[in-house]
């Protein structure tokens, strides 16, 4: 009974294999005529992604002290920022970059620091103290960090909190900047699945416009 | 509001499959469906074997567990020879043993428990044809096995239940693939990825980032992943990530997939035994408390995270610590519940970073067993012995021999279900003990004080109950976790299978008793209470010492960082 059981057991295993291929080579095949752009990874002529591109503007431990986070651009979450940046130095990775972050190997990550972490209290009040030290008084989303290690959006809030900074350091009028941060708000799908968003990259590109 | 609408449309979309899916698969598993003979009459020749063949329920474990056994080699030996297999642009290595033995375990029992990142450790043979390959067949043995323990409650003076290797196939080719190669459509539209192209290295000329971005056949992996109620992904930190999930409406459609087959699975049960209304009463039972944890648990992250209050950030769009700004707080929550509930354990956020009261919903959701609605096809074989249970406990109630569907239940049923119902409760606390005791044990988790404790107690609750999900922070991927949890894994899977096909067996050869005035109604309000009485006891006092010690240590204790 039990060479009947094997030899059937490798039959269906081997065919579940065939099938498996069978239909992800299909579904790839579909997916390229059908959605190209996006089943490659929604790579924009400027060079990133669309859909999970966080805007750090640091991405290695010596460049952290020159550019985080830019005054002069609008800032996603601190995935890859601050208490979290990648630290070549002490095996440290960031959580922005998912394969290679300009040289350091790591992973897309969350912190995993649970709701009474010391870590994460000091890590909080660290980039709540940048924050306040250009005047801001930051929003949650702009001191947490998301569950990718890649959070592409903020909330129109997180953008409009940001408007004083830029609109100092850039000379651009901070009505100019409201105005451009309402017209690059994306409502949630369907007016209620999630929420309504900014992507930061598309948000920066139309700012280096204005500029 | 948003959540509201998304429940909303939820219920109704689910309303439907419920009602259509539920016949679907009855009629499949009946032989009634033929438009895919012409791929079926092929299979049954190579396999020797077809639906006139059927097998006793002890033929039928056998196959089963045999069958497991071969899947789980195959998919151990093409991480062991990856490196040495094409499809693997980015050049991996074998993957080391004891993390290939976790994982082929942790895949073929559904449970997909991660000790690895994707992204970073497979190659794309490995996950089309080891982790996609399980996650096709995983649902379908889960399926199966319930499907031939309700044939017990339909067939009278049966010697047989059906046949495993005719069920398996008809649950392949008419569910799994066609229902998820739709929705992976939706997916790819939606952004999320699918090529063979390998990971493509991109500099953006604005703010001067050079990054590599990992691709590969994720979009049609995300679909499967959760209408089978797998839960892994194909990268690292799962539905959070843009590249599996990059939309709300992904985000539902995701929930919706995962409660779909559990759900409907019930209206095949009463199609079966010829009474909706049994059914009914099961998916009245699940549906009770389903809403009664997302309440909780929506409530619970819609809360300020302390640690982020403290530093003196007080927000009114919830906990946003390790979660996806297009989800939301609430939202997120509510895909955490139906993860959780339903044995799939994926993620779109961080749960290790959930409030105190966030994570205990998501970890008393595992712990009551894995029936509200639970995995494809486990969470109704449970659920049915968790019914049986009730029915036993209304017997003594009123004096008489409780009979379930006209079948008398007796001794040996009430033995077969306790054993059932103990086996995942007794595992879950004996390797959560032994891993607190020793060294290796204590060396995992990444959070100090009781959440540290709660990382372990998830982590063996999560596999025990064939979940997958995680508190990301406990670091899982050492000997000492790879191999007790894939016994977890295994145990919690086989040892609730073999008494369930049992019990079928048991059922089938009885002859049915007719209904009196006096027998015990099961498909009114009074039973989906005892059920669900059933349910919360069981669970409620097994695990309440163990999560008093985790999650609710930690809500109590008010300003205190660890």
């Amino acid at each position: 009974m039990i060479v009947a059981h094997l030899r059937r057991s490798l039959v269906l295993g081997v065919i579940a294999l065939v099938l498996t291929f069978a239909y992800a080579f299909v579904a790839t095949g579909v997916s390229q005529v059908l959605f190209r752009h996006q089943a490659d990874g929604s790579i924009t002529p400027d060079g990133s992604t669309l859909i999970g591109q966080n805007w750090s503007v640091m991405t290695t431990f010596e460049g952290m002290k020159a550019y985080w986070p830019a005054t002069t651009w609008f800032n996603g979450r601190p995935d890859d920022t601050g208490p979290y940046s990648a630290n070549p130095k002490d095996d440290v990775s960031g959580g922005d970059n998912p394969l290679v972050a300009n040289g350091v190997s790591g992973e897309s990550a969350a912190t995993n620091l649970g709701p009474r972490s010391k870590v994460l209290l000091a890590d909080t009040k660290e980039l709540v103290a940048w924050w306040h030290s250009h005047g801001i008084d930051p929003t949650p989303d702009l001191v947490t960090t998301s569950g990718s290690g890649y959070d592409p959006d903020i909330s129109q809030a997180d953008a409009l909190v940001q408007v004083p900074m830029i609109s100092s350091a850039t000379g651009i009028p901070a009505t100019t900047l409201r105005a451009l941060v309402v017209r690059k708000t994306q409502g949630a799908e369907l007016g209620f699945l999630g929420t309504s968003y900014l992507d930061v990259l598309q948000l920066n590109e139309a700012l280096a416009k204005l500029k | 509001m948003g959540l509201f609408w998304t429940i909303v449309l939820l219920v109704v979309a689910l309303a439907v499959t419920w009602r259509y899916l539920g016949s679907y698969m009855e009629a499949v598993f009946e032989g009634r469906v033929h438009f895919l003979a012409w791929a079926e009459r092929p299979v049954y020749s190579l396999l020797g074997t077809g639906p006139e063949n059927e097998q006793t329920w002890k033929r039928y474990a056998g196959s089963m567990i045999v069958f497991s056994a071969v899947v789980m080699g195959i998919t151990y030996l093409i991480l062991r020879i990856q490196g040495s297999l094409p499809l693997n642009p980015q050049h991996l290595g074998a993957v080391p043993q004891a993390l290939s033995f976790n994982t082929a375990a942790s895949f073929v029992t559904n449970t997909n428990w991660q000790n690895y990142g994707g992204e970073t450790t497979m190659s794309y043979f490995s996950q089309i044809g080891a982790l996609t390959m399980e996650q096709f067949v995983s649902p379908i043995i889960g399926i199966a096995v319930a499907i031939a323990m309700v044939r017990g409650f339909s067939r009278r003076n049966s010697p047989t239940i059906g046949n495993f290797w005719v069920d398996m196939t008809r649950g392949l080719l008419y569910i799994v693939f066609p229902i998820a190669f739709l929705a992976g459509l939706v997916f790819v539209g939606q952004g999320a990825v699918q090529t063979l192209a390998g990971a493509v290295s991109v500099h953006d000329t604005l703010n001067g980032v050079t990054q590599t971005i990992p691709r590969g056949p994720i979009g049609f992996m995300e679909a499967i992943k959760q209408l089978g109620n797998n839960g892994g992904g194909f990268l690292d930190q799962n539905s959070a990530t843009p590249f599996e999930n990059p939309t709300g409406l992904t985000n539902w459609l995701s929930i919706y997939l995962l409660l779909a087959i559990p759900f409907s699975l019930t209206y095949t049960f009463g199609k079966m035994v010829g009474s909706i209304r049994h059914g009914a009463a099961l998916l009245g039972a699940m549906v009770v408390i389903f809403g009664c944890w997302v309440a909780f648990t929506s409530y619970a992250e819609h809360t300020n995270n302390p640690a982020v209050a403290a530093a003196g950030v007080h927000s009114t769009v919830g906990n946003t610590e390790g979660k996806e700004v297009r989800f939301g707080d609430t939202t997120t929550a509510l895909f955490g519940v139906a993860s959780t509930q339903t044995s799939t354990g994926s993620a779109d956020a961080s749960y290790d970073s959930f409030t105190p009261m966030g994570g205990f919903g998501l970890l008393t959701g595992m712990m009551l067993g894995e029936v509200t609605p639970g995995g494809s096809g486990s969470g109704l074989y449970t659920i049915l012995i968790y019914a049986i249970i009730a029915v036993f406990i209304g017997g003594l109630m009123i004096g008489r021999t409780p009979e379930y569907l006209g079948k008398k239940i007796q001794a040996k049923e009430v033995k077969l279900a306790g054993l059932g119902a103990l086996v995942m409760p007794i595992v879950v606390l004996v390797v959560t003990a032994v891993a607190v005791s020793i060294h290796a044990g204590r060396a995992g988790p990444l959070n100090s004080g009781p959440h540290g404790f709660t990382e372990i107690l998830y982590a063996l609750t999560s596999q025990g109950n064939n979940n997958g999900s995680a508190f990301g922070g406990l670091t899982g991927n050492t000997a000492f976790y790879n191999v007790i949890g894939a016994v977890d894994m295994l145990l919690g899977r086989v040892a609730i299978m073999i008494p369930a096909l049992a019990l079928g067996g048991v059922l089938a050869a009885k002859n049915v008793v007719p209904a009196g005035l006096g027998t015990f109604r099961t498909d009114n309000t009074m039973f989906i209470g005892l059920v669900i009485g059933v349910i919360l006891i069981i669970g409620g006092l097994t695990f309440f010492p163990a999560v008093s010690l985790g999650p609710i240590v930690e809500q109590l204790s008010h300003g205190k960082f660890f």
